[in-house]
């Protein structure tokens, strides 16, 4: 075999730590090796011309790239060898820039390193054989999980384009957190009569199938098939039946229900329909709280209800649907503010989050858009804004910046003195992160045109004085100590990651971070993708986000499947397991091991046999360990191609220590 | 940094693609400094490792051999760390049979964002490793010892 070697400086990322002309000196000397040579930018075109060059002048039949991650330019160099003639799978690549030169300053150790990793990938290619990929049929139907502004979105797009869309979400109405806005900065325009169109589109748009309060209860398959059982809770309405007409509602005599889309401030009947522009606008009953399904007493909404839609004894119903890509937007939970005891929330009725006050200051909330004090019903003349609530704090284990805080607490500021033009608003900050387009001119207006009091620092407590607080904190930009005198103080509570993301990320085989937001599959240039295939991310289910932020993002994750759809077949990974039928005694272990069912037995000439389906496996490698035999081997990390790298590296210690 | 960078040892790390892989790679990109002994051989799943794998790094004059995978409950292939947790954990348990140091051993869960997490590992481990030294080399009579152990049980 010729194996053409190509080590990349990558300018002075590797170059700078690493001896690249010694490391390319010392690879011509391995076996095997045909042609070795340092090259600036392997991944830039001239880079890439001058691989195929050398393949075609040196008539190499494999190559091996030390330069950066194979998570990053794998790809791109495999196309190079296809395109040079070589089958592309006849390729390695040894990371010499995250796993050398970026973690080392030590030029001797890391080209010494360097040139291990080196021979590794060229003793693997070694044993290397062109693999080719075969092709299946994609099925054009797309999920998305999740109805806030971004699955929204991303579900227009998809069934604008043309593909049939299945929208599940798990409380009953869509919308998700912006439904529950009053207005939007940094225009401060109704986050209703902006969101509500898209709502009513999605019910009326013929492509898209809505289930709402349903969650993915399992999935299976890969990219272009999924199989996906959706579980639609009961509701104990039938929807096909309730025309949303709110007489139950009016009626049921059980009103201490959680009233989740007002924040919980104040409560909300057993049966009740979440708010009036709800999508689908239909009733469902809190098991929890009514009367009939606690003690079997009551029933007034079955009496009353004009299309007898009413179904007590309503279960969980599974419902199969067949896709082929999955958009995620399961969006963000809001910081528990009772975390923070010295600002008192849960204890102190009139200190509240900001979403509370969201509800509050909304026409179609639980007062009516009149801002009350929860405590007594009062309005309130001073309002403190206390930022970073749950940003930016390692104390909490949040030491990440939610980003859209700062902005929100500007609007609530410039709607409290919309709303009460002689209230006066505090805010303490600690910093204002406010870089969107004409997001920095909204916080100055709100600052110079309304009036409001920003108070650089952190505050220590808040503690009753009468009927009022006391805010006390650090004016850092002053050097003292202030007191602020507050009628009502509203907690700028910060994002996390949505309860039970890591369950669904397990379900969907994609990667979480420490907080549980999901993982992009690269941070800069595949911000939509995950490292499942076929799975794609919007909105603040990756990370908090503003509105604008999440919606392209949903438009360009829908684009993303739009994409993956205009080819009617897809090309399979061919580095999938593949059996020697000689040497299977067809013991089954590997059936039994597979996470995918992608072995079954077969009869081959009266013995049985495991097969492999090449569609379904994904090339985890689990069943080439189980093998008793050895008769099953993952194509391209086959036994010997990873023996020949553990070899290559640790017999030449051995060699070295006998002498 | 590595204890001694003088005297380098030969560590081998056999890391999933998905998580510790990218673990590495993000540790990489925001320039943890780590020790340059451990080189590493890239698998699909820590599922893929064959404890054989870790008998011949050994057997074959490595000093130290660091499996790392993806948390449980968040593989990439659903449940592969599930197959190599239990693989190694009894691979573990035979090392002192074989006269094998079961110390110049471990694995690890790494995710990919851990990248600093990943510093401490790769950095706790070949500090490990620099304190038991250079390993014996397992000549035939420490290989008829240790068949002699296995088939006293």
């Amino acid at each position: 075999m010729k194996i053409g070697v190509f080590v990349c400086h990558c300018g002075s990322n590797i170059a700078g730590t690493v001896d690249v002309a010694t490391v390319a000196k010392e690879a011509r000397k391995m076996p095997d090796v045909a042609f070795a040579s340092d090259t600036m930018y392997a991944c830039s075109e001239p880079g890439q011309d001058g691989i195929i060059e050398a393949i075609k002048e040196h008539k190499l039949d494999g190559v091996v790239v030390a330069s950066c991650t194979p998570r990053m330019h794998e790809p791109t160099f495999r196309r190079t060898v296809e395109r040079a003639g070589l089958n592309k799978y006849m390729f390695e690549m040894a990371n010499i820039r995250e796993h050398v030169s970026w973690i080392g300053k030590d030029t001797e150790a890391n080209t010494a390193k360097a040139i291990d990793l080196v021979s590794m990938a060229a003793a693997k290619l070694v044993h290397n054989k062109g693999l080719t990929p075969k092709s299946f049929s994609v099925n054009k139907r797309v999920m998305v999980v999740g109805g806030g502004v971004a699955g929204i979105q991303a579900a227009l797009d998809c069934a604008d384009g043309g593909l049939e869309v299945v929208l599940v979400e798990k409380t009953p109405s869509i919308g998700g957190k912006m439904s529950k806005l009053d207005k939007t900065f940094p225009t401060v325009d109704c986050s209703s009569c902006i969101l509500g169109p898209k709502m009513v589109d999605i019910a009326q748009h013929p492509n898209i199938t809505l289930y709402t309060n349903a969650e993915i209860a399992e999935i299976q398959g890969y990219v272009g098939n999924f199989d996906i059982t959706v579980n639609k809770k009961a509701s104990y309405v039938d929807w096909e039946a309730c025309t949303g007409c709110g007489l139950c509602t009016e009626k049921c005599p059980s009103k201490k229900s959680r009233d989740v889309f007002n924040e919980e401030i104040g409560t909300t009947t057993a049966i009740n329909i979440p708010f009036p522009q709800a999508i689908p606008k239909k009733a469902t009953i809190d098991a929890e709280f009514c009367r009939k399904l606690t003690n079997g007493k009551c029933g007034v909404c079955e009496k009353i209800c004009p299309t007898k839609a009413i179904r007590f004894e309503q279960q969980d119903e599974p419902v199969s649907e067949s896709v082929g890509a999955i958009v995620v937007a399961t969006g963000y939970d809001l910081f528990d503010h009772t975390r923070y005891g010295e600002y008192g929330g849960g204890r102190y009725a009139d200190v509240i989050t900001s979403m509370q006050y969201e509800r509050l200051l909304s026409a179609s909330g639980p007062t009516g858009g009149h801002v009350k004090r929860p405590s007594d019903g009062k309005e309130p003349k001073n309002v403190v804004f206390i930022q970073c609530v749950g940003s930016r704090d390692k104390s909490v284990g949040r030491p990440y910046c939610s980003g859209f805080c700062c902005m929100y607490t500007a609007k609530q500021a410039i709607l409290t003195k919309d709303h009460m033009p002689e209230s006066q608003s505090y805010v303490f900050y600690m910093d204002i992160r406010a870089p969107g387009k004409m997001y920095d001119e909204f916080t100055r207006r709100a600052m110079e045109e309304y009036g409001t009091k920003y108070i650089r620092g952190r505050v220590s407590m808040i503690y009753p004085m009468g009927d009022k607080y006391i805010v006390r904190g650090a004016d850092t930009l002053m050097g003292t100590q202030v007191e602020v005198e507050a009628d009502m103080v509203v907690l700028a509570v910060g994002a996390e990651a949505s309860k039970g993301a890591p369950q669904l990320a397990e379900k969907l085989r994609i990667s979480y971070d420490s907080y549980g937001f999901y993982m992009e599959s690269h941070p800069k240039l595949k911000p939509v993708e995950t490292n499942t295939a076929g799975v794609y991310l919007a909105g603040c289910c990756q990370g908090p986000k503003d509105i604008p932020t999440s919606v392209g993002q949903g438009s360009a994750s829908a684009a993303k499947v739009l994409a993956l759809f205009s080819k009617d077949q897809l090309e399979s990974d061919p580095q999938i397991s593949e059996v020697d039928i000689k040497r299977c005694i067809g013991c089954g272990k590997c059936i039994e091991t597979c996470p995918f069912g992608a072995i079954e037995e077969i009869d081959f000439r009266g013995m049985p046999k495991a097969n492999v389906i090449e569609t379904i496996c994904q090339g985890c490698g689990i069943c080439t360990s189980t093998c008793p035999q050895g008769a099953i081997q993952l194509q391209h990390f086959t036994d010997n191609q990873i023996l020949a790298e553990v070899n290559v590296l640790c017999q030449q210690t051995l060699q070295q220590s006998f002498e | 940094m590595s204890a001694d960078a003088a005297t380098e040892l030969r560590i081998v790390g056999f890391l999933c693609n998905w998580c510790s892989y990218g673990g590495a790679d993000t540790a990489g990109v925001g320039r943890f400094q780590q020790p340059t002994d451990l080189r590493v051989i890239r698998v699909p799943c820590s599922g893929r490792i064959d404890p054989l794998f870790i008998m011949k790094s050994l057997i074959n004059g490595a000093d130290g051999v660091l499996v790392s995978g993806c948390h449980p409950r968040d593989c990439h292939y659903s449940e592969g760390n599930f197959y190599a947790r239990r693989r190694l954990e009894a691979l573990k348990n035979f090392l002192p049979i074989l006269g094998i140091d079961e110390r110049r051993f471990s694995y690890t869960w790494v995710s990919a964002s851990e990248g600093q997490k990943w510093q401490t590992v790769v950095s706790k481990f070949t500090e490990e490793i620099h304190e038991l030294g250079h390993a014996p080399q397992i000549n035939a009579e420490r290989l008829a010892q240790a068949k002699a152990a296995m088939a006293a049980m």
